[in-house]
């Protein structure tokens, strides 16, 4: 049993405190929006959250493509890691946005290109759970699992696009709005701030789970390896 | 001594174009082995047609396919109707190698493997155009709609393009795995609905007769799938094939 680094345990405790803190900023030092009033707060968890979906299902995207390439099984792990992460921020950015459109667009949930293509990409992820389960030699999983993800990836700006072809009602806070978005605002200072300290805050969230997970899937191999020279 | 560099060259341009023919070769072989064995047992070409009718003929009763909700989801329901029965095609297609162990056979022959994905997606191809050819008279007659539109076609071309290009790598994973037959329409679908949105959309406004200006988006996004969806395969399918 290899001991926890201390590199990890350190980072456990900032990525707690800058969550503390993340979450005191958009409670108290963000200003209250003028119009959509105390829901809008949603938009920094909101956003930070669709991000690391987004950096998880990269980073899986680049794990699969550096896997093939050196067939080194730790970027399988990394990969499966990124993806399970992202799967879970993804849905976290999603249910966010489905409280936050409730009181602003007056539904839980539209058909919007950013809504369609984040409930594709989920289900592209959860492909890719299917695809893995279903085989049993690790090396073969290993190189399916990166091939899907590479293709998913691929795929996902695709879906953006194709679906952006009809109007949009979303709003785009950074950059400039379609007309027609609805529930769109302008930052100000703080609440900027306190969007990018939360964006910030996340990645370390993503980071310091990543590692656990990566961990996680290092031991297990090592377990298995274990039981099979156990058996012979 | 320029005589002896020109020879060089030549040599070069002449070995680089019989490596192509012979590269052409092989991939005619794979599609003429697969064309060969369907023309004697009618097994998949037979499956995908009758499910096709089928599944028009359940959104006949599903959606009331009256004359005017025709115009506006025909574009719809073909779409379904092709990527249904391109699935059961690709699965099958797949199956029929792994079965008995005609990929292993593939995989030994002195070819380079992306030789193999091609001449695999064009057979897949072939199968899809020979139902979409079918169904759409077929289509046409029953529901008393004009299909015959040069636009409607190149739309098709290039969105079974699309579908095949990934579905012929995604079956040949699926055909690996323990869930086989039910894993691969779940690999394949959310990855080509980009395609299938595209394909639908400038369906449908073809028939409508939309002007170009509101189409072309559409049709520059197929293309732009068809070629980086090719291109990634052409690059993975080595490794998907490898034992």
């Amino acid at each position: 049993m290899e001991p926890k680094p201390r590199l990890l345990s350190i980072l456990d405790s900032v990525t707690v405190l800058l969550l503390l803190a993340a979450t005191a900023a958009v409670f108290f030092y963000a200003p209250t929006e003028a119009v959509m009033g105390q829901v809008q707060r949603v938009f920094y968890f909101h956003v930070a959250a669709g991000w690391v979906g987004m950096l998880g299902f990269l980073v899986a995207a680049i794990a699969g493509i550096v896997y093939l390439r050196t067939g080194r099984r730790n970027w399988d792990i990394v990969g499966l890691s990124a993806v399970e992460i992202g799967m879970v921020f993804a849905f976290i950015n999603i249910v966010t946005g489905s409280i936050w459109a409730r009181p602003i667009w007056n539904t839980w949930w539209t058909w919007d290109p950013r809504l369609t293509t984040a409930t594709i990409m989920e289900l592209i992820y959860a492909a890719y759970l299917m695809l893995r389960a279903g085989i049993e030699d690790p090396n073969r999983r290993a190189r399916f699992g990166a091939v899907y993800a590479i293709v998913g990836f691929i795929s996902v700006p695709l879906t953006f696009f194709s679906a952006r072809l009809f109007r949009t009602i979303h709003p785009v806070v950074i950059g400039s709005n379609q007309p027609g978005a609805e529930g769109s605002f302008d930052m100000s200072p703080r609440m900027l701030q306190a969007f990018m300290f939360s964006l910030f805050t996340f990645s370390f969230v993503f980071a310091d789970l990543l590692w656990h997970r990566v961990r996680l899937g290092r031991l297990s191999d090592k377990v298995e390896q274990l039981k099979l020279k156990t058996m012979a | 001594m320029e005589e002896s560099a020109m020879d060089v060259s030549r040599q070069a341009t002449f070995e680089t174009r019989s490596a192509w023919r012979a590269y052409l070769r092989s991939i005619w072989a794979v599609v003429w082995k697969d064309l060969a064995a369907e023309l004697r047992s009618r097994e998949l070409l037979s499956a995908m047609l009758v499910f096709a009718l089928l599944v028009i003929l359940i959104f006949n009763f599903a959606l009331e396919l009256d004359a005017e909700t025709r115009a506006t989801v025909t574009s719809g329901v073909l779409w379904v109707t092709f990527a249904f029965a391109g699935t059961l095609g690709l699965n099958r297609s797949m199956a029929m190698e792994k079965d008995r162990g005609c990929l292993d056979g593939l995989l030994l022959a002195p070819v380079d493997r992306s030789a193999i994905y091609f001449g695999k997606a064009i057979g897949n191809l072939v199968f899809m155009f020979v139902v979409e050819i079918i169904v759409l008279p077929v289509y046409s007659i029953l529901y008393n709609v004009n299909l015959f539109n040069p636009g409607l076609i190149l739309v098709i071309v290039l969105g079974s393009l699309g579908y095949v290009a990934v579905g012929t790598l995604l079956s040949s994973m699926a055909v690996q795995t323990r869930t086989r037959d039910v894993l691969l329409p779940i690999l394949l679908f959310p990855v080509v609905i980009p395609v299938f949105i595209a394909a639908v959309k400038a369906s449908g406004f073809f028939l409508a007769g939309r002007e170009m200006v509101d189409i072309w988006p559409y049709l520059n996004l197929m293309i732009v799938y068809d070629v980086i969806f090719t291109a990634v395969a052409f690059m993975t399918f080595d490794y998907v094939v490898e034992e």
